[in-house]
């Protein structure tokens, strides 16, 4: 379980949240609204990437500081947009390098690459490639292993389906829902994209400019909107949901 | 490798600070001081007492002055009136015994040589007598008349300043170097210049020394400058050399200066045969100068070691403290500023001023100044290309890194530091390839390398031994550079690489 309990946070005049009380339990919540209202933020608040201006981070009970800060992201999976793969090194080490670093047993190490290749449908020959020597989408894979290694309790996830094409998109999007389900762990997923957060997603999280405007399942959003803007959100991108079964 | 570094630096540090009973004899960069310092140097050795080094071609005045006193060297040959006016900063000169007693407080005493090499102003022969000057007062009545003059002789106290206002010259001179003035002058450049009573080439330009009838110009009677405890430490050695005691007259310095600049003769061979007249020294060198031998003359290899050991061991250093302190500029926000600016600082330092603090504050001329010196001018390069390199990884890879809950220092190491690789690494090259040229300059404090033929080739106004220093230090920063390119492809990491095609 990871919650946020009244945090805010500001960069100069700008409020990029604020204050809001979130818990987040087993199962996919999206967070979608445009850019700038706040979803980055929140993610990047709960790894400890930045701090709140007050309120505070719970990881399963526990208070997130400066001294808990690094056990907790090894609790925690992050994808990125581009996969935030190192160059340096190719896609096996970016996915074994904490597992490394904390001297896990090579035999495991081994067991466990296989293993997230297969969740994740990764032909073992692109794992001995260097980033730049990978498709978006592989890119997207790999970053999904290397947060997946430790077998994290949560998974965050932000804009990763952003820069691929619609095709891998919507097949990522397809196998992403599939992975979800398998793990059964607590997802966070950042989107902009109305029917990304609409599929994957059972939980969803509405944000306008640092506020939480409405969480509830695509049926409370569709037929209870909290205010007339989750209408406007929630209609600007209707077509595709409104077909939906 | 990396161990033995730091090891040879402590080597290096305590063969400065312990060294063995040697009488270190300078001499300044000029035919004359090497001539000079070359039969200090012979006659020292043949006593047979003590080792004798030659710390030849220092420079400048200010440089030998701060050896002599902190003991790096125990004596150099130097004149009167520089010793007043430069040295003890007087403004008149007076006699021997009275410049002795100046001299005792400060530990030192001065024996005279036997001849005086004053300064003077010179025309070409046929100008002077074709204007009719034959004295300088003559010359206040020709302002037309250009004057060349050499940049010591133009700023110091008892130079040209005082010169114009004794003689009320109404000249602007042009500030130029003593060996090309010869050249101008005999081209009709300049009509009139700065010369030394014993320069070799008055008699080759046939030059008229203008009659000084003002008594302008003080007598530099040439010394031999020595610390007080020379004779103590040295008695066989010390006994032998006042021998020397008003033994060289005017008219054989400049012959001996003939010698050298004129038929480039070596100095340690006019030296043997001003030492032992009659001996038969051949004058080999004279027959056939070729440029080849003169490149790879038997010094080649010993320079080529002193060299590459000043470029890589302030090098290693600079390594050593330069990429920690890009780290602390890149990771500490506060230190920033600081790191940055102070290197910077550094880096805008002139050499000489430099070097001459260090010997001051350090109380040492040859490597461990030179050694200083080259490791704080190679600091800029790389603390900045360190920080730029890691300043410089995308903001998302950053941020991927720090969500995988590594430590700061783990991080650095596998992530950081090997992304920002290339720009260190080009920080590093750029700074070896400045350090070799730099490193020519460390002849100035008697640290060896190429820069001891650039500077011998300029005192002489030699171009071939000039060059046979250039060349070398030239090749030298090529290879480096061709060198880096190969650990280019070992270090950075292959997923780096790849992507510049």
């Amino acid at each position: 379980m990871i919650a946020v309990e009244n945090v805010c946070k500001s960069y100069g005049r700008q409020i990029a949240l604020a204050p809001a009380s979130l818990a987040f339990h087993a199962g996919t919540t999206a967070l979608i609204g445009e850019s700038g209202s706040g979803k980055s933020t929140l993610l990047r608040l709960m790894l400890g990437l930045i701090r709140p201006d007050s309120g505070r981070v719970v990881f399963n009970a526990e208070p997130l500081t400066a001294d808990n800060v690094e056990r907790v992201r090894h609790a925690i999976g992050y994808v990125i947009q581009d996969g935030g793969l190192f160059p340096h090194l190719t896609a096996r080490d970016n996915v074994t390098l904490l597992a490394r670093f904390l001297r896990r047993i090579p035999s495991w190490i081994d067991e466990r690459v296989n293993h997230l290749a297969d969740l994740v449908r990764l032909p073992p020959a692109v794992l001995s490639r260097h980033p730049h020597q990978l498709s978006g989408g592989q890119k997207q894979r790999v970053g999904l292993m290397r947060a997946l290694m430790l077998d994290p309790e949560v998974l965050l996830l932000d804009e990763p389906l952003g820069a691929l094409d619609p095709i891998v998109r919507s097949e990522l999007q397809t196998e992403l829902k599939g992975i979800f389900t398998h793990l059964g762990k607590t997802v966070i997923l950042v989107t902009h994209d109305m029917n990304e957060a609409a599929y994957l997603a059972s939980d969803i999280v509405l944000l306008r400019d640092g506020r939480v405007v409405q969480r509830g399942a695509l049926d409370d959003l569709l037929h209870h909107p909290a205010e007339p803007y989750v209408r406007q959100f929630v209609h600007a991108q209707r077509s595709w949901v409104a077909e939906m079964p | 490798m990396k161990t033995k570094v730091p090891c040879l630096l402590l080597l290096l540090l305590a063969s400065a600070a312990f060294g063995e009973a040697t009488l270190d004899i300078g001499s300044k960069r000029f035919t004359e001081s090497y001539i000079l310092g070359e039969i200090l140097t012979q006659t020292a050795s043949r006593a047979n007492e003590a080792k004798v080094a030659h710390k030849q071609g220092l420079g400048n005045t200010g440089i030998l002055f701060a050896a002599l006193q902190s003991g790096s060297i125990d004596i150099y040959p130097e004149y009167s009136g520089t010793i007043w006016f430069e040295l003890l900063k007087k403004n008149a000169a007076g006699d021997l015994a009275a410049l002795n007693r100046e001299l005792a407080p400060l530990g030192l005493a001065a024996v005279p040589l036997g001849f005086d090499n004053t300064y003077a102003l010179a025309m070409l022969n046929a100008r002077a007598a074709q204007l009719g000057v034959s004295s300088i007062s003559d010359l206040a009545r020709k302002p037309e008349l250009k004057l060349g003059l050499s940049q010591e002789f133009l700023n110091r106290k008892d130079g040209w300043p005082r010169l114009k206002s004794t003689y009320a010259l109404p000249f602007d001179p042009l500030g130029l170097d003593h060996g090309l003035a010869y050249e101008a002058l005999d081209k009709g450049k300049i009509d009139v210049m700065d010369i030394y009573s014993t320069d070799a080439k008055i008699a080759k330009y046939g030059l008229r020394v203008l009659n000084d009838d003002k008594h302008f110009f003080p007598a530099y009677e040439a010394l031999l400058l020595y610390r007080l405890d020379v004779p103590g430490r040295f008695p066989k050695t010390w006994a032998a050399l006042q021998k020397l005691k008003g033994r060289i007259s005017e008219t054989q310095m400049a012959a001996m200066n003939a010698e050298a600049e004129l038929e480039g003769k070596p100095f340690a061979a006019i030296a043997v045969d001003f030492l032992s007249p009659g001996a038969g020294h051949k004058p080999a060198e004279s027959a056939g100068r070729n440029f080849l031998t003169l490149l790879f003359a038997e010094d080649f290899w010993h320079l080529t070691a002193e060299h590459l050991l000043l470029v890589f061991v302030s090098l290693a250093g600079a390594v050593l403290l330069g990429i920690p302190l890009g780290i602390c500029a890149a990771h500490a926000p506060a230190l920033r500023q600081p790191i940055l600016s102070v290197v910077g600082v550094i880096q805008t330092l002139p050499s000489l001023a430099l070097l001459a603090f260090l010997i001051s504050a350090l109380g040492a001329i040859g490597v461990l100044p030179a050694l200083i010196a080259l490791f704080l001018y190679a600091l800029l390069p790389i603390v900045r290309n360190t920080y730029t390199g890691l300043a410089d990884i995308a903001p998302s890879l950053q941020e991927a890194a720090q969500s995988l809950g590594l430590p700061l220092l783990p991080r650095l190491r596998l992530i950081e530091l090997p992304l920002a690789s290339r720009a260190i690494l080009s920080g590093i090259k750029t700074s070896a390839v400045i350090n070799v040229g730099t490193a020519t300059i460390a002849a100035f404090v008697g640290a060896g390398g190429y820069g001891e033929r650039i500077v011998r080739g300029l005192a002489l106004n030699d171009s071939a031994t000039l060059l046979a220093g250039a060349i070398p230090a030239a090749a030298l920063a090529l290879m480096l550079q061709g060198g880096f390119e190969l650990l280019d492809r070992w270090l950075i990491p292959a997923g780096l690489r790849e992507r510049k095609g």
